[in-house]
């Protein structure tokens, strides 16, 4: 799993068409390449914006509605931005079978956010794999690229209510309410 | 062009080497139901409707007829229990979507299917594509367009597209055997009208719409 | 990289790799696919190059990263050759050890071995664990001895041997004749001659013809292509390229999942060196034959395993199939005839053009040649790649290679051939693996995918899970398919939660054969395969579910309850503290009780209580027993 660089988490911030472009140009603007085209789009900026979908009708001349076919046909594509933590939960017939079930319904109660979706302060994304090829290891839960292999209910519990209570933190400290965010490091909050 | 010979419920066909099952069928009366078949259209395949089975080499197939070439000694048979019974929970699961659209209604009785056999369904629509397949290969406008897939496929307007060309068009309304298309336009309409005049209802197709 | 020219550069370039390398000088192999990179193999690696500077053994050894070794387990693995010991779980603490034991003074690391999980025997070398022991690695057995970057490591084990010999040596109708001689069946699933088909596409007209490697496994639990392209992609070009000179094709396409970015990355690497040197492009070893490849990535659809399926995503469309007749070697991609074969079917190739179609069809059995490499997953010891001749039976497979099932457990079925396929419960497991037995068992043999069951999992509840999967995963086209796994989920969940009702079984089988009798594709027409097996084999359990409100496997959440025997219970809290819902009632040695009106049923107490305790279980079918009163909670 690729860690992404999150250059471009919000919906405000435009990506530069420019970027787009090269994409395109380096698949030498083969309308058969759509795909290939907005893979490399989705890696770059993390989800598709609009204008990105517009400018790549545009230029291989392909109508919108096979774009937007393709884009909410192949899971891999996200029209919304993703979260800056993204977990994936394998549920693969193996995985599933040691317990995945239980361990996604630890993760939507922790962070609050169903498979396919991202909370709204962009925090965490959470998404369903069918088989990471590591069925020795289930269930298996990555999160932001680190596979936790054989993890239990509680440990998924632990290690997701760190990375909240983290996000908090941060998010306090922005608020220059720096002490709240100091008493929010030192507890041991359940 | 060479000539295929076929047999059809009993009836020697002789049918043109492109010909499809359906063709080679309608050419000596034999009428095999459709819901997704449209002569202006390339065959589709989605209902399934036209199921039948097809009999080569003493193995017998089920196909559908719409999609399938005719082949030499193929010995098609149009109604038999195993193909009206695969017909009629074709249309019962449709039911669940479209229980008063008159087509399938019609077809109903002529199977024995029961309309209120599967709990009902939000969408009416059953994605039978006459709508975005006419406005693909005919008016090649692409204005609408299936979207996702699996139990969640449904079919949405574009609406920069839909805008331009749609209210002047509407030829794929009458083509609509359940009355999804009317319903996804008016959704569509309703989305497009300035926030204050139109009632806040996200539609189906929402994720796709930005404003 | 030198541009080789011609057969006879190829020789002299491989005599120069393998002059270069002594057999007898100690060699450091660390598996470096994706489960053990999962476990930490690149860590171990670092620590790995870290010692070997640090202990000042840089000329004496030599070390390599290899793809999977397939005991998956087990990994991290390093296995040290010429030896061929074999460390399992290394961590790269273990690393500064193993160079200064096993290397400088020439000893065995006893806690590094493998010991047999039933008897407790231990192993040094890969021939002697039972898990190896048993398999015949012919396809896989070489990521041992590579690293998958590497071409002089391919050239080292005899690769394009098979490429000169086709190229040089053999008409392609010669080798269309190989193969189907070999009697080779397509390892993707539906085991198709892949002689004939290669035929189909040789004779079909037509100037321009395509070759494609599907290489977008879907099924959850198979991960076999994954291992074969990470682990040695160069296999699968020269498979590629011979089956591209013998049908007449000049242009390939290999389409990779994107979930598999390791295998992306290292086919990437392998194509750009097979273009250095002049393995890929014009005029091949001087052959005259040109073939170009590329790479496209699959974008998460299941469905684009499909052949028509992924021949619409290379043209940049939604996977959606297509009406077959025509197939795809009349009309393929782009209209054109196309061969498509699966990873696993294209790496055996050189191997039947170097040893012969003779050699092939020796093994295996009448229907089923050749050997298939499995994923032996879920509830059993040694979960892993293996590979063994069709015919081996399920029962050795399960019990001899992969050691049974852990923890006392009962073995309870044996799921085949991913959503397509079908269990097998115990007293089918003396069957033959091949193609034809597991289709008559009502099983598949699918992609390989073997996924054990023990009497803790609910087969109704496998039979929603593989719904739940392709009602996702179906592209939605066609009505049996799309509207007939709706109803069956539906009523698969409703049965799961105790809400079945008279009639259910018998609905379900309706729906079953109207969705087999009419989808478009394969996975419409295999989708209630699952479910018909389960139907067949487990029935009981149906019913349990369905007239009693019980799940025989306690599995089913709805159908549970846990409970704490108040004889068992020591007051120790720890239940009380794992509950998420705060439903325990408890106290300092006091005997808890689940109040289960709260109770989530998520089965954090009975894994929170002690073993040696053991106060939790799961009841169901029956009513909870009444909570001791409160004044008799006091213990001891």
């Amino acid at each position: 799993m690729k860690q992404a660089a999150h250059k471009n988490k919000g919906k405000d911030d435009a990506m530069d068409i420019g970027k787009i472009d090269q994409i395109i140009d380096n698949h030498q603007g083969e309308a058969s390449s759509l795909i290939q085209i907005l893979l490399d789009i989705q890696n770059e900026n993390n989800w598709l914006p609009k204008e990105a979908l517009n400018r790549v009708s545009e230029k291989l001349a392909v109508p919108m509605s096979r774009i937007q076919h393709i884009t909410t046909f192949y899971k891999h594509f996200s029209l919304s931005p993703k979260g800056k933590h993204e977990i994936h939960v394998c549920v693969g017939t193996a995985c599933h079978v040691r317990g995945a079930e239980r361990i996604l319904a630890v993760v939507e109660e922790v962070t609050g956010v169903k498979p396919g979706e991202t909370d709204p302060e962009l925090n965490f994304s959470v998404e369903t794999v069918s088989c990471l090829g590591c069925c020795a290891l289930g269930p298996v839960m990555v999160v932001d690229g680190e596979i936790h292999g054989n993890v239990a209910q509680s440990e998924t519990a632990d290690i997701l209510t760190e990375l909240k209570r983290a996000e908090t933190a941060e998010f306090l400290n922005k608020l220059e309410h720096a002490e709240t965010a100091e008493v929010l490091n030192i507890c041991a909050c359940q | 062009m060479s000539e295929i010979h076929l047999q059809i419920d009993g009836k020697n066909v002789t049918a043109k080497e492109d010909m499809t099952i359906l063709e080679a069928a309608r050419s000596v009366g034999v009428v095999i139901p459709t819901l997704c078949d449209h002569e202006k259209l390339a065959p589709y395949g989605a209902c399934r409707i036209c199921t039948v089975e097809a009999e080569a080499n003493g193995r017998t197939n089920l196909i559908a007829a719409c999609q399938h070439p005719v082949e030499k000694d193929l010995v098609i048979r149009t109604r038999t229990e195993k193909v009206d019974k695969i017909r009629k929970v074709l249309l019962e699961q449709m039911m669940a979507h479209a229980p008063d659209s008159e087509q399938i209604s019609a077809l109903a009785k002529v199977y024995g299917a029961d309309r209120d056999r599967f709990e009902k369904e939000a969408s009416f629509c059953i994605l039978c594509g006459l709508c975005v397949r006419y406005c693909a290969e005919v008016k090649q406008k692409n204005a609408i367009s299936f979207f996702d897939r699996g139990a969640k496929r449904e079919i949405a307007f574009i609406p920069e597209i839909a805008l331009k060309e749609c209210w002047d068009c509407k030829e794929c309304f009458p083509l609509c055997p359940t009355s999804a298309l009317q319903a996804a336009y008016v959704l569509t309409e309703a989305l497009m009208s300035p926030p204050e005049t139109s009632a806040t209802c996200g539609g189906c197709s929402s994720k796709q719409v930005t404003t | 990289m030198p541009r080789i020219k011609s057969p006879a550069e190829l020789e002299a370039f491989r005599k120069e790799i393998l002059a270069q390398r002594d057999p007898e000088k100690p060699c450091i192999t660390l598996c470096s696919g994706s489960a053990c990179h999962a476990t930490g193999s690149g860590k171990v690696a670092a620590a790995l190059e870290q010692e070997i500077e640090k202990q000042g053994v840089a000329a004496d050894v030599t070390y390599r990263r290899t793809g999977c070794h397939g005991f998956c387990e087990q990994g991290p693995i390093v296995v040290i050759y010429p030896q061929g010991i074999c460390y399992l779980k290394v961590q790269p603490d273990d690393m500064a050890e193993i160079i200064s034991v096993t290397i400088k003074e020439q000893k065995i690391i006893e806690r590094l071995l493998y010991v047999d999980v039933n008897t407790g025997e231990k192993a040094t070398t890969e021939e002697e664990i039972p898990f190896y022991k048993n398999q015949e690695r012919l396809v896989l057995g070489a990521n041992r001895k590579i690293d998958p970057k590497s071409l002089e490591d391919y050239l080292a084990v005899e690769g394009y041997q098979a490429l000169v010999k086709a190229l040089f040596e053999m008409t392609p109708e010669q080798v269309v004749g190989e193969v189907k001689n070999a009697k080779l069946r397509g390892r993707g699933g539906a085991g198709f001659p892949s002689g004939v088909k290669w035929d189909f596409a040789r004779n079909a007209p037509g100037e321009q013809k395509y070759v494609v490697v599907n290489c977008d496994e879907g099924d959850p639990g198979a991960y076999m292509d994954r291992s074969v392209m990470e682990g040695n992609p160069f296999a699968v070009l020269e498979g590629l390229m011979i089956g591209a000179y013998a049908i007449g094709a000049n242009e390939g396409y290999i389409y990779v999942r994107q979930e598999y970015p390791l295998a992306v990355a290292n086919l990437a690497i392998a194509i750009k060196k097979a273009e250095e040197s002049g393995l890929l492009g014009q005029n091949i070893l001087g052959s005259g034959f040109d073939f170009t490849v590329k790479v496209h990535r699959g974008a998460g659809a299941f469905i684009c395993g499909e052949e028509t399926s992924l021949l619409n995503s290379l043209e940049g469309k939604p996977g959606e199939p297509n009406a077959r007749p025509p197939f795809p070697a009349t009309r393929g991609l782009w209209g054109k005839p196309t061969n498509i074969n699966n990873v696993e079917t294209w790496a055996n190739i050189p191997l039947i053009i170097n040893k012969g179609a003779d050699f092939f069809s020796a093994i295996g059995t009448e229907g089923s040649k050749g050997t298939k490499i499995f994923s032996l997953v879920g509830k059993v010891n040694n979960t892993g790649l293996v590979e063994v001749p069709m015919g081996v039976s399920m029962r050795d497979i399960i019990f001899k290679i992969g050691g049974g099932v852990p923890g006392n457990k009962t073995f309870k079925a044996v799921q085949t051939g991913g959503p397509s396929g079908g269990c097998l419960p115990e007293n089918l497991l003396d069957i033959k693996v091949d193609f034809d037995e597991l289709t008559q068992a009502g099983a598949m043999m699918g992609s390989g995918g073997m996924i054990v069951m023990d009497e803790d999992t609910c087969l109704v509840d496998i039979a929603r899970y593989f719904l739940a999967f392709l009602s996702d995963e179906s592209c939605g086209k066609c009505t049996p398919c799309r509207e007939g796994i709706r109803q069956m989920k539906k009523i698969l969940t409703n049965i799961t939660k105790g809400l079945g009702q008279a009639g259910d079984i018998e609905l379900l089988q309706e729906l079953a054969e109207a969705t087999k009798g009419s989808s478009m594709c394969a996975l419409g027409k295999t989708a209630p395969n699952p479910v018909l097996s389960t139907i067949n084999h487990f029935r009981d359990e149906y019913e349990a579910h369905i007239k009693e409100k019980r799940c025989p496997a306690l599995s089913c959440k709805e159908l549970i309850a846990y409970i704490i025997d108040p004889q068992k219970c020591k007051g120790c809290g720890a239940c009380f503290r794992k509950c998420p819902a705060a439903a325990i009632a408890g106290g300092k040695k006091r005997i808890h009780v689940v109040e289960q009106e709260k109770c989530t049923r998520c089965g954090g107490c009975l894994e929170a209580c002690p073993a040696a305790f053991g106060a939790v279980r799961k009841i169901s079918g029956e009513p909870v027993p009444e909570a001791i009163p409160e004044d008799a909670r006091l213990i001891g």
